[in-house]
């Protein structure tokens, strides 16, 4: 009987045997993206996945995690779950996600079946693979989880038509369609590296945690299953930036270059994750700045001490990002509870235990600027006047997130950037978004700004209640404005018996 | 002082892998959260396929670490004895 193979010996059957030479055609022509970025690679052998996974004991494991998450699913819906859940306010962060988070993990499925075909090595193009499928079982597992939900709350139908049109919604959506127009090498920077290792445990770990503790068996189970996958991917994009600086030392400025950009454009779509975490948990887990404290500083300063022997460092801006998280989870859920009319889930004013846990975990800023805020909306709203705002918020030329972060020594006044490009005057909501801005004008001036778009007359309209009903089709008056009054809480309260 | 670390789900068979984990990483620190079990260590951490086996009492592959796993932090280095993490 043949010897079993160990598994290094399997993986290197995999990615080294399973080559070819090209006899008859010209090699740069069949892999005609792998230089223009600048990168060198001299050598793709040296290029190794430390879990060396081979494609047999891929399909096994996955098989294996997808049957039991399936079962969990059928279980939820059989035994009807949403009647678990701590808070029919809850259900709000899944219609963020879905609409959010699901997109976009279509979009790295497309992502990675593209760079997978483009690079010259096996060991990068059966990671890619690998990863592809994985993303595309991501989205359909949410999908899944999400359908049951669908048929009892409102604001979960129209997702993917939502995707490209609702304002919010461009700022994941612009972030991936960024990553996928570069070249495949900076797309593994932005996504392996800078997104899936600096920053989806703080999506995918504690908002998780979280929705355990809120009686979401579904999510927690889809949530833990694609990160035990994200548990390969960020092996893969610390590995990604291993190699790439182990290649070449020319690779270096570009590697650094690559980090500080994607840190800061992932840095930004986290702000809607800030909010899920504090706002939208009624069973409170951690704060979104302790979540940031473990998972980015604590893990992050690790792994960029780890990379400082390559001449990596920190990525730009850290220090604004980090001096942002005690207000980004505030400012955001402010902006959305006064756009309240314009989003596609409802917001509501935090319950004083709520108020008062945010003033415990946010000593330095909370009480002395959003309190007020909450205290004044609770009046207003107690006085028949609830507010909401009718204009519509300026956008960032380059992240795509309203303008509504502060100045770092001035938390009441907006931090605001401009520049000009060919006689025309582009915003950002920060130095790093200018940055990158200045470094690829010709790539920002073509951002499908959701406002500008509005404002252009291309969404329909003109009145904003059109927009939404037509153009986003939203059901208005059921999935927009508060909690309070809503459908979704109506039948809430007939399934538990309250008045 | 960088920490590698690593979260598994909370269940009947991340309750052997914790046991052996501690067994061979005694400094380790081990919080609960919700649904999750985190560890934590200086510089490295190891998973031994045979302590794990010890202690569950049936073979185990250390692939099989990814049907409970979560998430990870550090250098990962695995072959069929054992998974490993660390930083430099």
């Amino acid at each position: 009987m043949a010897k079993k193979l160990n598994i290094k010996d399997k993986y290197r059957l995999l990615t080294r045997d399973l080559d070819w030479e090209f006899s008859y055609q010209d090699r740069k022509k069949a892999f005609p993206y792998e230089e223009f970025e600048g990168i060198k690679v001299t050598d793709w052998s040296k290029w190794e996945d430390p879990f060396r996974l081979t494609m047999d004991s891929y399909w096994k494991y996955q098989a294996e995690k997808e049957k039991k998450l399936y079962a969990i699913f059928d279980a939820f819906a059989q035994n009807n779950g949403h009647l678990n859940i701590s808070d029919p306010r809850y259900v709000n962060a899944l219609k963020v996600f879905l609409g959010g988070v699901t997109p976009v993990e279509y979009q790295a499925f497309q992502g990675f079946a593209h760079v997978g075909r483009q690079f010259g090595g096996v060991g990068a193009r059966v990671a890619c693979q690998m990863q592809s499928i994985d993303e595309l079982r991501h989205v359909q597992t949410q999908v899944h989880a999400m359908s049951h939900y669908n048929k009892y709350f409102d604001g979960l139908q129209n997702w993917s038509h939502m995707q490209n049109r609702v304002w919010y919604m461009s700022v994941p959506v612009s972030f991936f369609h960024d990553a996928r127009s570069a070249g495949p090498f900076e797309y593994l920077v932005a996504i392996s590296f800078s997104f899936e290792y600096v920053l989806t445990n703080l999506l995918f770990v504690p908002f998780m945690s979280g929705a355990a503790f809120n009686g979401d068996m579904a999510t927690v189970t889809f949530g833990f299953s694609s990160q035990s996958d994200e548990a390969r991917h960020m092996t893969l994009g610390l590995e990604v930036i291993k190699f790439l600086l182990e290649q070449h030392e020319g690779n270096v400025p570009i590697v650094q270059k690559w980090i500080d950009k994607w840190f800061w454009r992932g840095s930004r779509v986290l702000s809607i994750v800030a909010m899920m975490m504090d706002y939208m948990l009624p069973n409170k887990v951690m704060s979104w700045k302790e979540a940031w404290e473990v998972y980015f500083e604590e893990a992050g300063g690790a792994l960029f001490k780890d990379l400082s022997r390559y001449g990596i460092r920190m990525p730009k801006y850290t220090d604004v990002a980090c001096h942002q998280m005690d207000h980004m989870s505030h400012q955001t859920w402010w902006t959305f509870y006064n756009f309240g009319k314009a989003a596609g889930f409802h917001t509501w004013i935090p319950t004083d235990e709520e108020l008062d846990w945010l003033s415990e975990k946010y000593p330095e800023t909370f009480d002395k600027y959003y309190r007020p805020r909450w205290e004044l909306a609770k009046e207003m709203e107690a006085k028949g006047q609830r507010f909401y705002s009718q204009g519509l918020p300026q956008l960032c030329n380059t992240c795509q997130t309203p303008i509504i972060n502060t100045e770092l020594d001035d938390p009441t006044q907006l931090m605001y950037r401009s520049a000009v490009h060919n006689g025309e005057r582009y915003h950002f909501c920060s130095d790093g978004c200018h940055d990158i801005f200045a470094d690829e004008p010709e790539k920002y001036v073509q951002s499908w700004l959701p406002v500008h778009q509005i404002l252009q007359g291309n969404c329909g309209g003109p009145e904003l209640e059109t927009i939404l009903s037509d153009y986003y089709r939203m059901n208005v008056g059921a999935d927009n404005l508060d909690m309070k009054g809503s459908p979704d809480e109506q039948r809430w309260k007939k399934w538990k018996g309250v008045a | 002082m960088s920490k590698v670390y690593i979260a598994l789900q909370d269940n009947d068979v991340s309750r052997y892998i914790v046991e052996a984990i501690e067994e061979d990483n005694p400094s380790v620190t081990v919080n609960y959260m919700p649904a999750m079990i985190r560890i934590e260590n200086d510089h490295e951490l190891v998973v031994k396929r045979e302590t794990v086996e010890e202690k569950i009492g049936r073979d185990w592959d250390v692939q099989e670490l990814g049907l409970n796993l979560i998430t990870l932090g550090g250098n990962v280095d695995e072959d069929d004895e054992q998974l490993k993490l660390t930083w430099n």
